[in-house]
């Protein structure tokens, strides 16, 4: 056992060390177009994780994601801003004295960022979290519309419609990624201890749950809080990478993207949403190919905007119809599995019901 | 010395009266039992108890304190658990956690000790606790399988063990031999038993099977329409002929 667990953080090390020399090569020798890619990667790989912990693993449907990016992002923003930056940006109202001279370097931005999404988060979860199932989706799809409605009309502060410009971009591939294993750590340190099991009981069965002992709606709330943390994170370094924000990027589209992620590597699986973010955000790229102007034989045939999204949308559909609990279940990866990969897979094989022969519904 | 008071308890759903003025007192460490025909109003009484709904009139009293307002988990805190008449296991997770769960209530872990590793040595024995807890119900040999996989005998048991990890004074039991034949039953029945001496339990429980219940309760309550038609011993139940009406009918004398 002890032995095991010496192994495994072995291996997380060296996992980490490839992970890291990997992503020095690619910043050294890939070109900007593809360390981009990269750094989509991590920051959805976030959004998505977070997303997981409150949809997947704690059974709040919720849309509001987009909405706490937003704030993320904006907070973040207008820490890094330099005061002349805000000066001279702000054209339509003039921005409160106390607000440009706020400064903060990034990692401490990026924390405010993530913390006041978090009190977003409680202040929405309070009422809302009353709610249950396609309601809750609904009432937090409202949520991120009235927090896009507002940063549009409240000027003196976000900017308005203009939009914020020339964003310092701190958010390197090193950020990143460090941001990524950060949420990863805290997450899944989480899931794994019997705080995870509490989260799966309430998904699983509420009633039960609360018959257990289980304050659920403490736990509901403190799970969308954590899930609201990492999303303004997402934001934040989502701003500092593109370099430029204005609230239409936050519409449902964005909390639309980090759902399919996480639907498509699997709801309650962590290993799934990374997955899915890899896989779901390359080829968001390239299937860029597809609307391009092509030509079959004499025939011109011109590009279609939006065409990729109809390809898409049709692999979304395929994996909902062949494979509803999205490419990984809610199966895990862990170093013991993969070092005892032939007994796991023989043990597998009896407990899947149908197959095995002594669980299969006989009665005790 | 009584455990479990309810005065006058009556619940009411609209127009519907699911228990009428209700009041029992359960004595301390005994078995005791709750009958009557289907819709008489007895997992209302569970449910009321638990603290899913609040009695419309009257009080619950446990050890001394009210408890009618209380929400479920408070209640669970305060030393009664219960299982299901359709048994709700955490069906995705394995049976180990499941009983982890019901753990949870009395640890002192704090939410936010896992990314500090401040939990692993409470952690590891509340793991080590419901591994023994799995072991007395037989269930050391399935502890990793998800509780949905598990045949039914074995889910009924494993929610008997899931309520007594949160560590209870007070056990209700509903239907806990629904669906099963009567071996089986006469098992479950023994176990309960002797699992009353080891945790030094108060039970009260809902049956339909009148062996099982004429066999281990010391005392009976039976509800018609939401109202008490006697309480006694098996015997006085046994010979009331309101019961025998109500309820026992054919098939109390088949058992006699």
């Amino acid at each position: 056992m002890k032995t095991n667990t010496q192994r495994n953080w072995a291996c997380t090390a060296l996992a980490l060390g490839i992970l890291a020399w990997f992503l020095y090569y690619a910043q050294n020798n890939f070109s900007p177009y593809t360390v981009q890619i990269l750094n989509l990667v991590a920051i959805n790989a976030i959004l998505a994780v977070s997303l997981n912990l409150i949809y997947g693993f704690t059974g709040m449907f919720s849309l509001g994601h987009a909405g706490f990016m937003a704030i993320g992002a904006y907070v973040c923003t207008l820490f890094i801003l330099s005061p002349d930056q805000k000066v001279t940006m702000w054209m339509l109202e003039d921005m409160p004295e106390i607000l440009v001279n706020m400064n903060l370097p990034f990692f401490p931005a990026v924390i405010m960022a993530g913390i006041v999404a978090c009190l977003f988060g409680l202040l929405i979860a309070i009422p809302v979290l009353r709610l249950g199932g396609d309601y809750l989706g609904i009432a937090t799809l409202g949520f991120a519309e009235i927090i896009r409605v507002v940063i549009t009309n409240i000027p003196s502060i976000t900017n308005g419609a203009l939009g914020i410009k020339g964003i310092p971009a701190h958010a390197t591939i090193w950020w990143n990624y460090g941001w990524l294993i950060f949420t990863l750590f805290i997450i899944c340190s989480l899931l794994k201890s019997n705080v995870g099991n509490v989260f799966k009981a309430i998904r699983d069965d509420e009633i039960a749950a609360r018959t257990m002992g289980i304050n659920s709606f403490f736990y509901r709330v403190l799970s969308f809080c954590i899930g609201a943390f990492f999303a303004g994170v997402g934001g934040a370094l989502m701003g500092s990478m593109i370099s430029t924000i204005d609230p239409k990027m936050f519409n449902f589209m964005l909390t639309f993207n980090i759902l399919m992620i996480v639907v498509a590597g699997g709801l309650g699986s962590i290993t799934g949403s990374i997955i899915g973010s890899v896989v779901i955000t390359f080829m968001l790229e390239l299937l860029r190919v597809v609307e391009d102007p092509f030509s079959i034989g004499s025939f011109e045939i011109a590009g279609v905007p939006g065409m990729r999204m109809v390809i898409f949308s049709l692999l979304l559909l395929i994996i909902i119809i062949f494979r509803r609990e999205g490419l990984l279940g809610t199966r895990e990866f862990s170093w013991n599995s993969l070092f005892f990969m032939p007994r796991y897979l023989k043990m597998r094989k009896q407990i899947e019901p149908g197959s095995g022969k002594d669980f299969g519904g006989r009665a005790h | 010395m009584s455990s479990l008071i309810l005065k006058n308890a009556t619940m009411r759903f609209g127009g519907i009266t699911a228990v009428n003025n209700f009041s029992m007192t359960v004595p301390e460490g005994c078995i005791t039992g709750l009958i009557g025909p289907n819709g008489a109003g007895k997992t209302t009484v569970f449910n009321m108890i638990t603290g899913f709904y609040t009695p419309t009139e009257g009080s619950i009293h446990f050890n001394d304190r009210q408890i009618s307002h209380l929400p479920p988990h408070k209640i669970c805190k305060a030393g009664i658990a219960r299982t299901f008449q359709n048994i709700r296991l955490f069906s995705t997770q394995s049976a180990l956690q499941n009983v982890m769960v019901g753990f949870h209530v009395r640890q002192s872990n704090q939410w936010w000790m896992p990314p500090l590793f401040l939990h692993l040595r409470e952690e590891k024995q509340i793991r080590r606790k419901a591994m023994e807890l799995l072991e007395r119900f037989h269930l050391r040999d399935v502890a990793d399988m998800p509780a949905g996989s598990l045949p039914y005998g074995a889910q009924r048991r494993l929610e008997i063990a899931r309520a007594l990890a949160t560590d209870p004074t007070f056990l209700l039991l509903d239907e806990p031999a629904a669906g099963m034949n009567p071996q089986e039953s006469t098992e479950l029945m023994s176990l309960i038993t002797s699992v009353r001496n080891d945790y030094n339990l108060t039970i009260l429980l809902i049956e339909h099977d009148m062996k099982v219940v004429m066999g281990v309760c010391s005392h009976i309550w039976v509800l018609e329409y939401g109202s008490c038609i006697a309480e006694g011993d098996p015997d006085h139940i046994r010979n009331n002929p309101k019961v025998i009406e109500a309820y026992l009918g054919e098939e109390y004398l088949k058992y006699a």
